[in-house]
């Protein structure tokens, strides 16, 4: 017991070391000519516009809420999937079963939640007053296209 | 591995015995990470360009040693001697930290991995969440690369990163949830030993609930190792390098390392969650013999899985960010409820399992690769008819 964890600590420490022997490796034998414009940030060869550190897109909150609540959910079903089958083969199957049925059933209704609530809606389309219809432009050779 | 130690240590005791466990594991691991990991991850990379290449008409990497197979070992000594440009703008420290933690994450889930029978660093008791847990670190450093780089591309793909493989997570759980119910065990070697070397005794044969988890497993530990049709972290035609933009040489390497390392990753969890693991027919007493076919059992069914998601990647184009959530959630995850309690149902109907299901999913899948093969032939037939040539 104590041995297998014992491993992982092991790993963790192999994979630090495998970066740092690369790392290391390299620092020994690469060039290094640092200037100025070398170490700007690339943002494709245009003068760089402002920090890239600034609030974003608040949709990705929600889906790492919704995230953090089924992980969570999810991590509680692990133990009672992990014991189903004894209850099956002690013959206590069909309690077992039910108690999934409920724990999941909560699962779905949040889901069902979630979903009609249309926060697992990527392109939220606001239709505004400001909203106007759209003409169709007769193009050249015949393709038509939308113009707003 | 314990028990290899414990007869190599002899009668030793004590400190001796601990220090002796310590370097057996590190002797052990070494082997895994520098014999195994690293080549493999490499040898993915040659491939999959090979694959490609094949598969789009091109001759690929050719020319450093047969067939180009050295190519591997010639990146790897070019990036070595590349510069490592930090901009000032970064973060340094978190810009630094990043490879670490995502090469940490993806090489401490070997510990759980099974090579054969005997062969496994350490068959712990939790194995499957293990893995999952250990490859979750990988989201974290690539998040911390694309926020600590400062850069308009790698903060998008950082964080397009993060919600990807975060909401994938759940699907890819619900996958393993019918292994997990069928085995009645999460250690690795417990769920292989509950399958049979016949294909039809193997998890994905269980019932139809099994077969389509075991689908929807693939196309989750796809979208979580941001392969394509789920690349769009790393979208090169739109976010320049995603989150490894302002990486470069040895510290870009690693991002790329992990990348191809996981894709074994992934075949080897197939194999081991599905399709049998290293179950061989008994063919022999020689336990070295034995030993060796476990071996390639496992591996070859983990190869195939790493040359279909090539095949995908040469094949199919790039999913858009908001296909992306609405086939996750919208799809997978209802699927993967309904893949859970249908499993669990069968095992209440019928706890022995149904044989006549299991060969008739068996025929199903054997009916749908033949008649992959069929159309094969067919369009082969028909270039040739119509005068055209085949590349290769």
């Amino acid at each position: 017991m104590h041995f297998d964890y014992a491993n992982v600590l092991v790993f963790v420490g192999l994979g630090v070391g495998l970066c740092a022997l690369m790392m290391g490796l390299g620092a020994l034998l690469r060039p290094s000519n640092p200037e100025r414009a070398k170490l700007t940030t690339y943002e494709c060869g245009e003068e760089v516009d402002g920090d890239s550190w600034i609030n974003f897109n608040i949709r990705f909150y929600l889906i790492a809420l919704v995230f953090l609540i089924f992980d969570v959910e999810v991590a509680f079903v692990y133990p009672v999937v992990a014991v189903f089958k004894g209850w099956v083969d002690s013959g206590r199957g069909l309690f077992a079963l039910v108690e999934i049925l409920i724990f999941i059933s909560i699962l779905i209704s949040g889901l069902v939640y979630v979903w009609r609530k249309g926060d697992l809606q990527w392109i939220k389309t606001v239709v505004g007053p400001e909203e106007r219809p759209r003409r169709r432009v007769v193009g050249q050779g015949g393709a038509d296209y939308v113009v707003d | 591995m314990q028990e290899y130690l414990t007869t190599l240590l002899g009668g030793a005791e004590g400190l001796a015995l601990e220090v002796g466990y310590l370097l057996g594991m590190l002797a052990f691991g070494a082997i895994v990470v520098f014999g195994f990991i690293l080549p493999v991850a490499g040898i993915t990379s040659w491939l999959e360009r090979r694959v490609w290449a094949r598969m789009q008409s091109r001759i690929g990497p050719n020319r450093v040693g047969p067939f180009g197979f050295l190519q591997w070992l010639a990146d790897g000594l070019k990036n070595l001697l590349k510069e490592d440009v930090i901009p000032t703008a970064v973060d340094p420290r978190l810009f630094r930290i990043a490879p670490y933690v995502v090469v940490v994450g993806f090489v401490a889930a070997f510990v759980a991995v099974p090579f054969g029978a005997n062969l496994i660093i350490a068959d712990l008791n939790i194995g499957i969440l293990y893995v999952t847990a250990a490859t979750s670190l990988v989201v974290v450093g690539i998040l911390i690369a694309g926020w600590s780089s400062n850069n308009k591309w790698s903060m998008l793909g950082g964080i397009r990163s993060a919600t990807q493989i975060v909401s994938y997570e759940i699907p890819a759980g619900l996958g393993i949830f019918p292994v997990v119910l069928l085995s009645g065990t999460l250690s690795m070697q417990g769920i292989i030993e509950a399958q049979g070397w016949q294909p039809w005794n193997w998890h994905m044969f269980h019932s139809p609930f099994a077969l389509a988890a075991f689908l929807l497993f693939f196309v989750s530990a796809l979208a979580e190792g941001n392969r394509t049709p789920f690349d769009l972290p790393e979208a090169e035609s739109e976010l320049v390098a995603g989150f490894a933009t302002e990486y470069s040489g040895m510290r870009m390497l690693l991002f790329f390392l992990a990348e191809w390392g996981n894709l074994y990753l992934i075949g080897a969890l197939m194999a081991t969650l599905y399709m049998g693991g290293w179950q061989v027919p008994p063919f022999t007493e020689n336990a070295v013999l034995l030993g060796v076919a476990q071996f390639l059992s496992i591996f070859l069914k983990s190869c195939f899985w790493v040359f279909v998601a090539m095949w995908i990647r040469a094949t199919l184009p790039r999913v858009r960010v908001d296909q992306l959530m609405t086939l996750c959630w919208k799809y997978l995850v209802p699927i993967g409820l309904v893949c859970v309690l249908g499993t669990a149902v069968t095992m209440v109907v019928a706890p022995e399992g149904i044989l006549g299901l299991r060969f008739a999913m068996f025929g199903l899948v054997v009916l749908v690769i033949a008649n992959f093969f069929r159309r094969v032939v067919f369009h082969l037939r028909r270039a040739k008819g119509m005068g055209w040539t085949i590349a290769g």
